[in-house]
């Protein structure tokens, strides 16, 4: 299946919201070197999982370990230090900062931004590099994407959280960022990528798992998810209209 | 002319205090959204705090040589600082963490903060007699001009409070912007679950944030005690208007808060000088400002935004 030690090995973890059960035992791994890919409808708890890999949100059971160590129950921040960074849902740019300090921001923990990293991804990100010291709540939805990327990578990801980087997108815009994706990837970062648009994503991805509302219910090779016939139906439904 | 600007140096005097007041809720309103109306207490307790030692030091201020007074003051303006940074540190562990932990609703802090404002206010009247003019050991003249414009005489305490104003404010602003605890800071403000994203520590940045309020806020304690008298219920008034100074400048914007305390204190003392008006009416004025704000422009003057985008 994957790698014999798994950089994440996220073992039947339960998250409640008050009384509500969003995650009802999911279990998953990702190897070093790999995008796997949570794919899923709204509300099957794709975001749930990679906040609660993040330490935004804390399991109520099961294990997360990152890199053998266990990481469930530590905060946010302090996951950071570990290489876990996370591009949550929404973008979420700090709007009244520049382009400039959000990037200065993706290197906190750090005495000093690397400027190796910074040259990276204004190299990656061309558009960043033209709106530097531009507020980034000026930013178009694409550009505020780019930013909230090259932000994380700003903090020398070993582990990169994507959450639904495609949402609200012009399809151009989405196949650009993908691509960034897949060379951040090759570059040695393992990705594990949220997203509705599970053709895009499946593309990508070395693996998949599909998410029905807070279990796995399918799991495989990115080829062989894009193959499924349930995937098909259930996931790709426009794409198959469409072609 | 010359009242006018008399009174035109004592608003700036009385408003450099209430902008160092009224950063400290802007400060905290930034990190946590929320109103820390035991601010007032907190700007009170630098008053007695650098009471304690000053009067320890200079005894009762006759012996004092005038090459002494600017060591003493701010010896004053430390120690202020200080005690009040220290209270502020507390008041946030006490009164708010603990709420924050249990995801609170809002009006459970707003209790909370009123909740302590009253047990700071009080056992500072039992700590200190409830006197309710306790005055600095003289130990400068009160009097002595630093320069006079235009007939107006402008004292040297005068002087004094407005730089040391000017002073902190710059270095706060410096902090804010060109540090990594100001970087954090500004962070929480923005959007806290990102900032922890990026590998801040919210509650150690929260504390901070309550502590640098404080270390403001207590200097201008000790300031307006100098300049006035201190007793345990002062931070009533200068509270309420400092608040309303922040309210002005755009809640939650640090510049916002320098400025609008400028501009009540200036203000709440120009005003009462105009014909058929008189300097009874000096609060009254501060508080019309407030409702004005609220009424026309509730974002304040720098304030371009209240609700935080999702």
């Amino acid at each position: 299946m994957s790698a014999p030690q798994p950089l994440l090995d996220v073992r039947e973890i339960e998250v409640r919201y008050g009384a509500i059960r969003a995650l009802k035992g999911v279990s998953f791994s990702v190897g070093a070197g790999e995008v796997v890919a949570l794919l899923g409808a709204n509300g099957a708890g794709k975001t749930t999982t990679q906040k609660t890999v993040s330490g935004m949100l804390r399991p109520v059971a099961g294990t997360i370990e990152f890199e053998g160590r266990r990481i469930d129950g530590t905060p946010a921040h302090k996951l950071v230090d570990l290489g876990i960074c996370h591009v949550p849902e929404g973008r979420h740019v700090f709007p009244r900062m520049t382009v400039a300090e959000n990037l200065d921001m993706g290197a906190f923990r750090f005495k000093q931004p690397d400027p190796a990293d910074l040259e990276r991804v204004l190299e990656l990100f061309p558009r960043l590099k033209e709106r530097y010291g531009q507020h980034s709540g000026t930013l178009s939805g694409g550009e505020q994407q780019m930013l909230a990327i090259g932000r994380a990578l700003m903090g020398k990801p070993r582990l990169l959280l994507l959450d639904e980087p495609s949402m609200g997108l012009a399809p151009l815009i989405v196949a650009q960022i993908f691509d960034i994706v897949r060379e951040i990837n090759r570059s040695g970062v393992t990705v594990l990528l949220v997203e509705q648009n599970a053709s895009q994503a499946l593309s990508l991805a070395d693996r998949g798992y599909v998410l029905e509302t807070g279990d796995i219910v399918l799991e495989g090779a990115g080829r062989d998810l894009l193959a499924d016939e349930r995937v098909r139906a259930a996931y790709l439904g426009e794409e198959i209209a469409a072609s | 002319m010359t009242q006018f600007l008399n009174y035109l140096v004592l608003g700036l005097t009385r408003g450099s205090l209430y902008a160092l007041i009224a950063l400290g809720y802007t400060l905290v309103y930034g990190v946590l959204q929320l109103i820390n109306f035991a601010h007032s207490e907190v700007f009170m307790s630098g008053a007695f705090g650098s009471y304690l030692v000053i009067s320890a030091v200079v005894g009762n201020g006759k012996g004092t040589s005038s090459w002494e007074v600017p060591f003493v003051m701010l010896l004053g303006v430390v120690t202020g600082a200080v005690t009040a940074g220290a209270i502020a540190w507390s008041l946030e562990r006490v009164a708010y963490r603990p709420l924050r932990r249990r995801n609170a609703p809002k009006l459970a802090f707003l209790i909370s903060a009123i909740g302590a404002s009253f047990f700071l206010s009080q056992l500072f009247g039992k700590m200190f007699n409830r006197f309710t003019n306790n005055q600095f050991p003289p130990f400068f003249n009160d009097n002595s001009v630093a320069f006079t414009i235009a007939g107006a005489q402008v004292r040297v305490i005068q002087v004094v409070d407005i730089l040391a104003a000017l002073v902190m404010m710059v270095l706060l602003d410096r902090l804010v912007n060109k540090t990594k605890l100001g970087r954090s800071i500004r962070a929480v403000s923005e959007d806290a679950p990102t900032a922890a994203l990026m590998g801040i520590d919210i509650d150690r940045t929260i504390s901070r944030t309550f502590v640098i309020g404080g270390l403001l806020g207590g200097a201008a304690g000790f300031l307006f005690g100098l300049n006035f008298s201190f007793f345990n219920t002062m931070g009533f008034l200068p509270g309420v208007k400092a608040f309303a100074a922040a309210v002005l400048g755009g809640i939650g914007n640090i510049r916002g808060a320098m400025i609008g305390g400028l501009l009540l204190g200036i203000v709440e003392n120009i005003i009462p000088t105009l014909p058929w008006v008189g300097t009874e009416w000096t609060d009254v004025v501060a508080f019309i400002v407030l409702v004005l704000v609220l009424m026309f422009r509730p974002t304040g003057i720098l304030g371009e935004r209240l609700g935080r985008a999702a």
